[in-house]
């Protein structure tokens, strides 16, 4: 009998079709369906406050994915998700609030002004490199917050706007589960044209960039037409993800997209892995869920230590530089390959030789 | 006319500490190719340190500044041993997040040890203000100026003449030459990072002397960046000049423009003139332009 653990044997790729392929063997195939099955089914079994929980994590799963096509792959330091989110949730907001849009057509049209002022911002990128983008961009970041809490006319200034879950027909998403389900197929989607994004040729010229780009131009391709389609690609989706998330959260306002959130998704994309898509999704989970781990933990022991929950916020901060710089010291390409570490362990287990 | 001299001096007062801090900056930048987000959070520890030797424990301001002083130092030395150490070498994006991840950790150990009040330092500096002319000057701003020339004018001597400085500008220079001249690198860096937090630590004190002490304190480090950047991240004249230029500037801009459209311009400002300057001339005044082969 096979062993049951044992996942690749006898598995050869006769043509670079197979070699290609994102599901290589076929019982990968049942895996990913598998996940994405038990996923499809997981808010029918778990509280409504779970369900929440997983739907923050979605939405900024779908915002670290676009960073990582940015930053991870492309090699572009980016210090301005944040605004970037801000600049996706207020058009929504102001799309569908003052001139009456439908959301299903306001989540897009977000993506897609964000991606234009992610491209207006990505143009600097062709002569400022590494340090230099990542200080021009933490400017974007400073200046689009500033035209966002001084648009008063816009934008409502510091007190924000407010947002409606979006309806089909009589169907209003204003269940935890509807707006789960709705993160998740943009999730999905998301998910497969990245995927799909970097077995393309554009995408192989983002990676290009990333290892070196004046080699990449010598080979022929053009590096602005490149890195400004990066910028535009993966503020597409990070608009995206701030629209939803301001659709959600029912209310976009100037303080929800500080610099702080910016570091936020840069260490989730850190933390998940630098130039992989899963490992985004990964790191999203982690950064959003770590709060909330050491929320439970400190009220688990606040009866030993009375006190303990008044020093919560800056507890929140250490622990967040700390795992910030314990994955980069320990394991700099992040929980993905921790996860590829374990898989590989099992690949031929229990021969490893 | 005094209007205008007023706004002049307080953004002469105010940018010369921001020369300060970005000293520190451009010495870190110019030993080791780290830029240090955690900045602003030298400064905020620094202050809050000597907030606390001068409120709780009466200890005469002076001496307290001193103390403050090797704390600072030992701070910027245990930081660069601990986090910056295993990140010599390594790409940007993780120098850039070791320091962010250090400012984070340093800011939460602020809110613990200190929580969230605005605190004020007990009078140090006399309240009796300094008629020059037109122009009214508060003591608190005099005594900066002169603290922080004094301060600017004993690190110019001590990179030009002192034994430690001058290795530390062969170090800037070629850190292969250095090394094989005899200089060690490694306590080049430690001594960059420990001046680094004494500098922004003596920036913090005087700013809470100004403002008062609370955890905002820190964003001074991100406009750091703006004042690096315009003199040029490795020209030490240049964060002098940068300073004091962005100082002025933001001094006018909260004078004359901010009344326009309803305040908050002051803050920007800095960051229109970064992006500016990038776009326009990205080594900045006195930078030094490199040359990039494959």
């Amino acid at each position: 009998m096979r062993n049951p653990f044992v996942m690749e044997c006898g598995e050869f790729h006769v043509s670079y079709k197979q070699d290609m392929a994102i599901w290589k063997i076929p019982r990968v195939r049942t895996r990913i369906f598998l996940i994405v099955a038990f996923f499809a089914i997981f808010p029918l079994i778990v509280s409504d406050y779970v369900v929440s929980l997983a739907t923050l994590c979605g939405i900024a799963a779908i915002g670290a994915i676009g960073l990582n096509i940015l930053t991870g792959f492309t090699g572009q330091i980016s210090i301005g998700v944040g605004a970037f989110l801000g600049v996706g949730g207020y058009t929504s907001a102001i799309l569908t609030t003052k001139l009456g849009l439908s959301f299903w057509l306001s989540v897009p049209l977000a993506g897609v002004i964000t991606a234009i002022v992610g491209a207006l911002f990505g143009i600097p990128s062709l002569r400022l490199k590494g340090l230099y983008l990542a200080i021009a961009t933490l400017a974007a970041q400073v200046i689009i917050l500033f035209v966002i809490s001084r648009w008063d006319s816009l934008t409502g200034g510091t007190a924000g706007l407010v947002l409606l879950r979006p309806e089909i027909g009589n169907f209003a998403f204003t269940s935890e589960d509807s707006y789960y389900y709705l993160m998740f197929v943009i999730l999905l989607i998301t998910t497969i044209f990245s995927l799909n994004l970097f077995r393309s040729r554009v995408g192989r010229a983002f990676i290009a960039i990333r290892d070196r780009d004046i080699a990449a131009e010598v080979m022929g391709i053009d590096l602005f037409k490149y890195k400004v389609m990066a910028f535009s690609v993966s503020s597409f989706f990070v608009g995206v993800a701030g629209a939803l998330l301001g659709h959600y959260t029912m209310i976009v306002s100037p303080e929800l997209y500080s610099i702080s959130v910016s570091i936020e998704y840069l260490a989730m994309i850190l933390v998940g892995g630098l130039g992989s898509v899963f490992g985004s999704i990964y790191g999203a989970v982690f950064i959003t869920l770590l709060p909330v781990v050491l929320r439970a933990f400190v009220e688990l022991l606040n009866g030993m230590f009375p006190g303990l929950s008044d020093v919560l916020v800056g507890m929140k901060e250490v622990v967040f530089g700390l795992m910030i710089i314990l994955f980069l010291v320990y394991e700099p390409e992040g929980l993905d390959k921790i996860w590829r570490n374990i898989k590989n362990y099992f690949r031929l287990w229990p021969f490893s030789y | 006319m005094s209007f205008f001299l007023q706004m002049l001096v307080t953004g002469i007062v105010v940018g010369s500490v921001y020369s300060l801090v970005a000293l520190g900056f451009v010495l870190i930048y110019k030993s080791s190719d780290a830029i240090n987000f955690a900045q602003g959070e030298f400064l905020l520890v620094g202050t809050y340190v000597c907030l606390t030797l001068v409120a709780s424990y009466h200890i005469p301001f002076i001496l307290a500044v001193l103390i403050t002083l090797v704390f600072s130092a030992i701070l910027g030395l245990v930081v660069e041993r601990i986090v910056l150490r295993p990140f010599i070498g390594k790409p940007v994006i993780s120098m850039i997040m070791a320091t962010i991840g250090l400012s984070s950790i340093l800011a939460g150990l602020v809110h613990i040890i200190w929580g969230h009040e605005t605190r004020v330092y007990p009078k140090v500096f006399s309240d009796k203000p300094i008629q020059l002319g037109e122009v009214v000057i508060a003591p608190v701003y005099a005594w900066s100026l002169v603290i922080v020339v004094v301060m600017l004018v004993i690190f110019t001597l001590f990179f030009k003449y002192s034994k430690l400085g001058i290795a530390m500008r062969a170090t800037a220079d070629d850190q292969q030459a250095a090394l094989s001249m005899g200089i060690s690198v490694k306590t080049i860096f430690a001594v960059a990072w420990a001046i680094a937090a004494i500098v922004s630590a003596v920036g913090g004190v005087l700013l809470g002397n100004i403002n008062g002490v609370n955890s905002s304190l820190s964003t001074i480090g991100l406009k750091v960046l703006p004042v690096a950047i315009l003199g040029g991240l490795d020209s030490i004249p240049g964060a002098i000049i940068g300073g004091i230029i962005i100082g002025i500037i933001e001094s006018m801009t909260g004078g004359y423009l901010d009344p326009m459209v309803g305040g908050g311009l002051k803050e920007v400002i800095p960051f229109v003139i970064l992006v500016l300057i990038l776009m326009i001339k990205p080594y900045g005044l006195f930078g030094k332009k490199e040359i990039e082969r494959v």
